[in-house]
């Protein structure tokens, strides 16, 4: 009967914890299954060091061929589910073969870890960093414990960044001039700008700005694109006449927004564009879109 | 389908102030629990009804209204957030996440009134944001309520001079330009608004648009109470950036509004101040506004100011701008022109009542823009003409100030024959109302030239259209004119005789007989007057006596006898001749009675007529004492004898009877002849009896005893005169044979001769009492 349990029921139990638990922020990460966990948040070239603690089930003792923990960093296609491509992988040897009877537990570090992609939740892809934990067994199978943690990789303000200015139009019957004051904007700026309206021959209803999100996975053939609006912002109600400017401030920080990420690992890319959205009576659509390279700014506090 | 429309707005109203309660509901709800969020999120939703395009602005301003009210009730909670320690900053963000516009910047004016209030920020940064954000919304309605909300919220929060929300970075300055720019933008989106919408309900726009001006016009309300906006900076910024505004929006509705606006709004002071600019705007508006309207209401204001004491000097410039005015709208009609003069004209006459020079100016303007032109057949404008005129007639109250004026005339020439007719009827009811005495031949010539359309036909075809009856009014009120024209010099009176002649003759044998007796009347007056003169006084030089006037008077009713009129004419030269026999002129009252005999025996053939003449001859030869025995005789002789000859026997015996006074005069013991007073009164019996017998003759039955019993009163009036023919038994018989008559056989009931006959004797009787009573004999 206990042989049968004990088949089912892990014969250990493995805990990971990060020798900073108490002082390192905390984020939440959306799982698989929908709920959403805290975990620690990192960055590239830090240390992550911590404990892992094996703790047979009382009375019994795990027999094994080695402990490994690994820190693997992986890029996952949803078209191609549970097929983990590991960028990363570190491995650290916590014990040689042998057998624990009582609670153990072992340190390990890695040093100035290379992280140079950001935890990312896509449409068709997840960019994912993981602790592994692995007890090897002969016939038994190997026991195996996954720690998740998110890396943001902050940047500096960029030291060139012109604004957006361009004049589109359609020909007798509609020109405009529009202006973002920047074309690289942090996760909690602010867009600013006006549109300026140099010609107006169509009824307007309204004008909306959209930020919209491309994520780009696959290469060459096989590229698969989607597209997501993040954001729908009202700029104008009713129509405007020529000579009328309107201002433009939306605020990004309500908005899930990551930074652009190009071409990671050649596995995917996201990319972030602002649409002006005109709409007139007949609910005709006129946009013009534009590409924002977002960043993740270095918190100062 | 109008109908429907109607319902259906109603339909939408409702819906839209349900979902407005209801997302206030939990508004209030999140607002009592201090959740921030849910408090944004439900006013947000509440705030989104407005973005509805489907109400009229009078139905949108309900739903406005009651929104309004829950932002009340947010911006205090707001106010308490940040007394919790909320930064304002932070919630001035906070509610801009809203995705759309309308709500979300409803809610960032009700955050900007607390942020004001909070001074962290200088107060002219806020309104400047919020102002500038507000170009979000475009839509004419939505945007013109926005607007209207925090022009509302910012009132009291202007940096206004001695203001708390006034310092270093904020001057009066700031609150100025916020204000201006408000403005600007409602306007352009007011005046948008017309655009908007199907060709066939422009009407009805422009009727929803005219509901919508106050919500424009309520920030110059708002300029012109900021304490700072001295004359200096009224002078310097705000007139003419507002100017520049109304100017190059180009819309009649709102040009014409907002010009009155300013006018209304700000002190005569800074009107006075600004004049020129002002004006200058004028001539630059559209052509179809009705400046003449704004620039009335402009020199009302400054004539009220000056009436109230103040110095305003301001006509040439008021002038200037009238006439530039004018020069740019091309195609002004005729009336707005006039319209323009007279209302200058009555700034004038309250302004300058001194000046005659610049109401001649005026004069002078209009007859030069009339000019060149056809009379005038515009019936507006020929209104307006006539209350240009009537201006200055109104306020002096005095045609002679008119007469003065030069170009009065001049104007009159332009009207119509209607027209000048009209005006020449006010300027008589002038003269009546003020009683004005108009004293020279010269006046009086100029005024016959002013209100010559009465005088005589101007305009052949006009006579026939004419009603009888207005022409009678027109034509009593020239007599009445002429009974105004007096002089206490008899020279000039005689002169102004003349001259009314000369303009009266002219006037045709339709107003003659209107004219002449007035006239004749006037000058029988003189005569009287010249009559109470000592001829000595008066002198051979004198060239006014009453022969002289009686020659003229002659030749006046001489005029009538082409017309024909000769009762008139008759009754005239009986009037003269009284008046000839009050200056002992006997010839002359002769040659009247001789005068009116053949008019008598000649023109007068109808017999009423004849009735009426017989008794007005006779009434007036009763009383004449000027004749001699001989001309006596031989006028009551003809009178007796033209009395006898009337056609209806009744008429001949009342006539007879009358006769009877010509032979006895209580005042004139020549004139007392009873034999002959007797024979008149025997005659008249004698044909009342033959009345009578015809009456049996033709009708088988007895006529009026009336006749009788009216001669029975000739008797008993002859026997208290005294006169001894007349004896007690001769009345006695008299009473006898009425009595006989009435109860004969034949005799009708008349219950009139009964009474008449009653009261008669009943008068008899008192008679006889009263000497009985005073102790004489019976």
């Amino acid at each position: 009967m206990n042989f049968i349990i004990g088949a089912f029921k892990p014969a250990c139990h493995i805990s990971i914890t990060f020798s900073d638990a108490k002082s390192r922020k905390q984020v939440p990460l959306k799982k698989e299954n929908g709920q959403t966990i805290m975990v620690p948040l990192f960055q590239s070239q830090e240390n992550i060091t911590g404990k892992i603690s094996v703790e047979p089930i009382s009375g019994k003792k795990v027999e094994h061929n080695g402990i490994k923990v690994e820190l693997l960093g992986q890029i996952e296609m949803y078209f191609d589910k549970g097929n983990f491509y590991d960028f990363t992988s570190l491995v650290r040897e916590l014990d040689v073969p042998g057998e624990i009877y009582e609670r153990k537990t072992f340190p390990f570090e890695f040093s100035t870890v290379e992280m140079p992609y950001e935890t990312y939740n896509g449409v068709n892809v997840r960019l994912r960093y993981v602790l592994k934990v692995t007890i090897s067994r002969g016939y038994a199978g190997s026991i195996t414990e996954y720690q998740d943690f998110v890396v943001r990789n902050y940047s500096p303000p960029p030291s060139i960044n012109n604004s957006i200015k361009m004049e589109v139009g359609i020909e007798d019957c509609l020109h405009i001039e529009f202006e973002y004051n920047k074309s690289k904007y942090h996760l909690k700026d602010v867009i600013l700008g006006k549109i300026y309206f140099l010609l107006v021959r169509i009824k307007i209803k309204n004008m909306d700005l959209e930020i919209r999100r491309r994520e780009s996975t696959g290469s060459g053939p096989n590229t698969h694109v989607e597209t997501e609006t993040l954001a729908k912002f009202e700029l104008m109600d009713g129509a405007p006449v020529r000579g009328e400017s309107i201002p433009i401030r939306l605020f990004l920080s309500p908005y899930e927004l990551t930074p652009t990420y190009r071409n990671i690992n050649n596995k995917f890319s996201v990319k972030y564009y602002l649409n002006l959205v005109l709409v007139d009576e007949e609910d005709r659509r006129y946009f013009k879109q534009q590409e924002i390279t977002m960043y993740r700014l270095g918190e100062t506090s | 389908m109008i109908a429907d429309g109607v319902e259906d707005e109603e339909k939408w109203l409702s819906a839209g102030i349900a979902g407005l309660q209801q997302n206030a509901f939990y508004m209030h709800r999140a607002l009592d629990s201090n959740n921030l969020k849910d408090a944004l999120k439900y006013s947000a939703q509440m705030l989104s009804e407005l973005r509805t395009s489907r109400l009229s602005p009078h139905k949108y301003y309900e739903l406005y209204m009651r929104a309004f009210d829950e932002l009340r009730k947010l911006e205090l909670f707001f106010k308490e957030e940040t007394s919790r320690g909320c930064s304002i900053v932070e919630l001035y963000e906070l509610v801009q996440h809203a995705g759309n516009i309308l709500p979300r910047l409803y809610l960032l004016c009700t955050v900007g009134s607390v942020y004001i209030k909070s001074k962290e920020a200088p107060a002219k940064d806020v309104l400047k944001d919020l102002v500038e954000m507000c170009r979000g919304i475009q839509h004419p309605l939505r945007g013109l309520f926005l607007r209207s909300y925090l022009s509302q919220v910012s009132r009291d929060k202007l940096p206004d001079i001695g203001s708390e929300y006034e310092g270093d970075a904020d001057t009066v300055m700031d609150a100025v330009e916020f204000v201006l720019q408000n403005f600007t933008e409602m306007n352009k989106l007011w005046v948008r608004m017309q655009h908007q919408g199907p060709n066939r309900e422009k009407e009805k726009r422009e009727k929803e648009r005219s509901e919508l001006r106050d919500l424009v016009g309520k920030n110059l309300h708002v300029l012109s109470q900021i304490e700072g906006v001295d004359l200096e900076m009224y002078k310097k910024i705000v007139l003419p950036r507002v100017l520049e505004q109304v100017v190059n929006c180009k819309d009649e509705l709102a040009q014409y509004y907002l010009m009155d606006c300013i006018i209304q709004v700000f002190p005569d002071e800074y009107h006075l101040q600004t004049l020129e600019t002002l004006l200058n705007a004028c001539p630059q508006l559209q052509p179809s506004v009705d400046v003449k309207t704004v620039l009335a209401r402009l020199m009302e204001r400054l004539s009220n100011y000056a009436a109230s004491g103040a110095e305003v000097k301001a006509f040439a410039k008021l002038n200037n701008a009238i006439g530039k005015v004018i020069e740019a709208q091309d195609n002004m009609p005729i009336a707005g022109v006039v319209t323009l003069y007279a209302s200058l004209l009555t700034f004038t006459l309250q302004v300058h009542p001194d000046r005659l020079d610049y109401i001649d100016q005026i004069l002078g303007a209009c007859v030069k823009k009339l000019s060149g032109k056809e009379k005038l057949d515009d019936r507006q404008a020929t209104k307006q003409i006539v209350a240009l005129l009537s201006a200055p007639l109104e306020k002096y109250k005095d045609i002679d100030t008119a007469l003065k004026l030069s170009n009065y005339p001049r104007v009159m020439e332009y009207l119509n024959a209607r027209t000048n007719k009209e005006m020449a009827n006010v300027i008589i009811q002038n003269i009546m109302k003020n009683k004005t005495c108009i004293s020279t031949a010269e006046k009086v010539d100029a005024l016959f030239e002013l209100i010559k359309g009465l005088i005589r036909d101007l305009d052949e075809d006009l006579h026939d259209e004419l009603d009888e009856e207005d022409f009678k009014e027109e034509q009593n009120s020239v007599a009445r004119l002429i009974q105004m024209l007096h002089s206490d010099d008899p020279e000039e009176m005689s002169k102004i005789i003349h001259t009314v002649r000369k303009h009266i003759l002219t006037g045709g044998r339709q107003r003659l007989p209107f004219t002449v007796p007035p006239l004749i009347f006037s000058s029988l007056k003189l005569v009287r007057r010249l009559e109470g003169q000592d001829e000595s006084v008066s002198g051979n030089d004198a060239s006014t006596t009453p022969k002289k006037i009686f020659q003229i008077v002659t030749q006046i009713i001489e005029s009538l006898s082409s017309i024909p009129v000769p009762e008139l004419a008759l009754g005239l030269y009986l009037q003269c001749a009284e008046a000839a026999n009050d200056c002992d002129l006997e010839p002359v009252a002769y040659e009247f009675f001789t005068q009116a005999y053949i008019l008598y025996e000649e023109e007068i053939t109808d017999s009423k007529s004849q009735v009426t003449c017989i008794h007005l001859i006779i009434g007036t030869l009763q009383r004449m004492h000027v004749f001699g025995v001989e001309n006596r005789d031989a006028l009551t002789h003809k009178a007796t004898g033209y009395s006898a000859k009337l056609l209806k026997k009744p008429d001949q015996c009342r006539a007879v009877y009358a006769c009877s006074h010509l032979f006895w005069l209580d005042e004139h013991d020549r004139i007392r002849d009873g034999e002959r007073v007797l024979l008149c009164l025997k005659r008249a019996l004698r044909i009342a009896n033959a009345v009578q017998q015809m009456a049996n003759a033709t009708r088988g039955s007895g006529g009026s005893v009336v006749l009788f019993i009216e001669i029975l009163n000739k008797y008993l009036y002859f026997y208290e005169k005294g006169v001894s023919q007349i004896t007690v038994e001769s009345i006695q018989d008299l009473i006898e044979l009425i009595r006989s008559e009435m109860n004969g056989e034949n005799a009708p009931s008349d219950p009139a001769a009964d009474a008449f006959l009653a009261s008669t004797l009943r008068y008899i009787q008192f008679q006889k009492e009263k000497r009985w009573c005073s102790g004489g004999e019976i």
